[in-house]
């Protein structure tokens, strides 16, 4: 186990390593590079910006710039905000609760809801429920994020007004039940792609599972068919289960920074998409290299949790 | 008798299976439904803008925010006053090629390095190969907003963008089957007879694994259609006054009250593409997935 875990861990370096790399490319395609926000500045000569490029050492050797960037970069240094001077790491864990916030709860709601109708759709294969739940996954992750948080924000919050139309808390009442009211329309919203994803994996894992000898040993020793389902089957079609969480993490950070911008959530997607607007350079790095990690982190810990309840895992 | 009907199937192998695949596909159900749901929608998006009284761009000042059904605005007007189902049907052109293109390009990338990674394996595989794993570290929206940011957004540098971060998935597939074909005897064979790299990739290789790179392929304009309605809701994608399904819900959130069919048409439109190639795409996997035939 010990070797399997160094084995993964080493994977993931490296793969960081590559993304400090093509994060560093892209901090450098940018027009003007780092040195952009001082050429904007009024009265700015060639000669001033000279110095200000040799102050940064911008005008050393590219790759001893990068190792000096990444080697900042790994001890948390991540550079100051454009536009208010504050560590951009400290920044980014400011918004970081929210995401988390959204991302769990929607994460909650689209495990349970999927497994369900994902054994649902195995257990009663060709049925017109499996039919009516394969179309409707399929025309689910084709629903675009923001327009589904639109159709909801008119129906629920405009028409219905049952649910506010966005922000994480009312001002003055932050109670707990005032940041589950505001949360349920986000999470339900982020949830729907994962939902879909979600089911179709677990009604593949489930007749995978379905189909191998244990099973039809199980049944054979005189278990009841609840019993063969809950204990052998859904069990073991859940494992390929935890990978796929780690996977789909990109795409829930996607989908909740669209779901952040439709209901106004203060979470990193947001924070991004203001410093995109301000041309904030360091903190775009530093969030884009968050969520890299981020994911990275996710993946490693599936892989680990994989290895530790299926033992065949580990000695691929 | 029997050695003749295997000569037969062995000389019209080709054909045999195309036939065999195509049937398969025309009894999808819900391909067929994507089939004729796209086709529609590209014949209204070609047509539509030739039918209607309305310019996309006349702006009627006197009719802002008609609902749907007004006189001849079929679908209403924005908050110009202009017509709604003429800007529909043009944003729909610039989506649906700007979906097709990124494809285009996307797959070309991702066939290009999973065949390199995949025939040459050791190094420069081990290598290609993360590399496209650390690109699907980024989630694709930060990157491709990133990008954006950083470029001119018009509809050839969106297409290019949406291309540089979508082409994972195909390289991935395609470096997986070149794996396990590359070991098959007919490859060993190509390779003792004197074949050149070039040759084995491209003549022997490639041609085996175009059925999951159609299959991607088609998966991937549906992926590239959202992409770009994502980035051009955001922003930074297609700029005004040229529409895009995604630009025409920019600020179609702050007249949700007051005009909900300026948020709710373009997305029916957007879903409706997407659907029609998801749809596809899935019936073309079980078409040309041999096994389908015993279910």
């Amino acid at each position: 186990m010990a070797r399997f875990i160094l084995h993964r861990l080493g994977h993931s370096l490296l793969l960081l390593f590559l993304v400090s790399l093509i994060g560093y490319t892209i901090l450098h395609l940018a027009p003007g590079g780092p040195l952009s926000q001082y050429a904007l500045s009024p009265g700015m000569t060639q000669a001033e910006l000279n110095q200000i490029a040799e102050r940064m050492g911008l005008n050393r050797p590219i790759p001893i710039q990068y190792l000096d960037w990444f080697t900042s970069f790994l001890v948390g240094d991540w550079g100051e905000s454009f536009r208010d001077g504050r560590p951009v790491l400290s920044v980014i864990s400011g918004h970081l609760f929210a995401t988390v916030l959204l991302v769990v709860s929607s994460s909650v709601i689209s495990i349970g809801l999927g497994t369900l109708v994902g054994v649902l759709g195995a257990t009663r294969r060709y049925s017109a429920w499996d039919y009516i739940a394969t179309v409707g996954a399929m025309i689910a992750l084709s629903i675009p994020t923001f327009w589904f948080g639109l159709v909801a924000i008119y129906v629920f919050s405009l028409q219905l007004d049952w649910f506010p139309s966005g922000n994480m808390y009312s001002i003055g009442d932050e109670s707990f039940l005032d940041y589950a009211h505001h949360l349920v329309m986000p999470s339900v919203v982020l949830a729907l792609v994962s939902v879909a994803i979600w089911s179709r994996y677990m009604r593949s894992a489930m007749l995978d599972v379905i189909g191998q000898d244990f099973v039809r040993t199980a049944r054979a020793k005189g278990l009841t068919g609840q019993r063969v389902l809950y204990r052998h089957v859904v069990r073991n079609a859940l494992i390929p289960m935890i990978t796929l969480a780690g996977i789909q993490l990109p795409m829930l950070l996607s989908g909740a920074l669209v779901t952040e911008t439709v209901f106004t959530w203060p979470g990193i997607g947001r924070l991004f998409l203001d410093s995109l607007g301000y041309n904030d350079y360091p903190v775009i790095m530093g969030v884009l290299m968050f969520t890299a990690i981020f994911v990275l982190l996710g993946n490693l810990i599936a892989d680990i949790l994989v290895a530790t309840v299926d033992p065949r895992v580990r000695l691929e | 008798m029997a050695a003749a009907t295997e000569q037969i199937q062995t000389n019209s192998k080709l054909r045999f299976f195309e036939s065999r695949t195509l049937r398969r596909f025309v009894r999808h159900r819900l391909a067929i439904t994507g089939l004729v749901m796209i086709v529609g929608i590209g014949i209204l998006c070609v047509v539509g803008p030739w039918l209607l009284p309305h310019d996309m761009l006349d702006i009627n000042i006197r009719d802002r925010f008609s609902p749907p059904l007004t006189d001849t605005f079929i679908m209403g007007t924005d908050e110009m006053g202009r017509d709604l189902a003429a800007r529909l049907f043009m944003a729909g052109r610039v989506s649906l090629m700007v979906g097709i293109a990124a494809m285009i390009l996307s797959t070309l990338i991702g066939t290009v390095i999973g065949l390199v990674a995949g025939y040459f394996g050791k190094v420069t595989g081990t290598v290609l190969m993360r590399l496209t794993d650390s690109f699907l570290c980024f989630p694709q929206i930060f990157l491709l907003l990133t990008l954006a940011a950083f470029l001119e957004p018009n509809a050839f540098m969106i297409t290019l963008i949406i291309a540089v971060t979508s082409w994972m998935e195909v390289a991935r597939i395609v470096s997986a089957e070149i794996r396990s074909l590359r070991e098959r005897d007919f490859i060993t064979a190509a390779r003792i007879s004197g074949a050149s790299h070039r040759w084995i990739m491209f003549r022997e290789l490639l041609p085996n694994t175009i059925g999951p790179i159609i299959v991607a392929a088609t998966l991937t304009i549906a992926k590239a259609i959202l992409l770009e309605a994502y980035v051009s809701f955001l922003g930074y994608g297609i700029q005004p006054p040229m529409p895009s399904w995604g630009n025409m819900l920019n600020n179609a959130q702050q007249f949700l009250d007051t005009a909900p069919w300026l948020a709710i048409i373009p997305g029916i439109a957007i879903t409706a593409a997407v659907t029609s190639f998801n749809f596809i795409g899935d019936g073309l996997r079980d078409a040309l997935d041999a096994r389908s035939d015993a279910q």
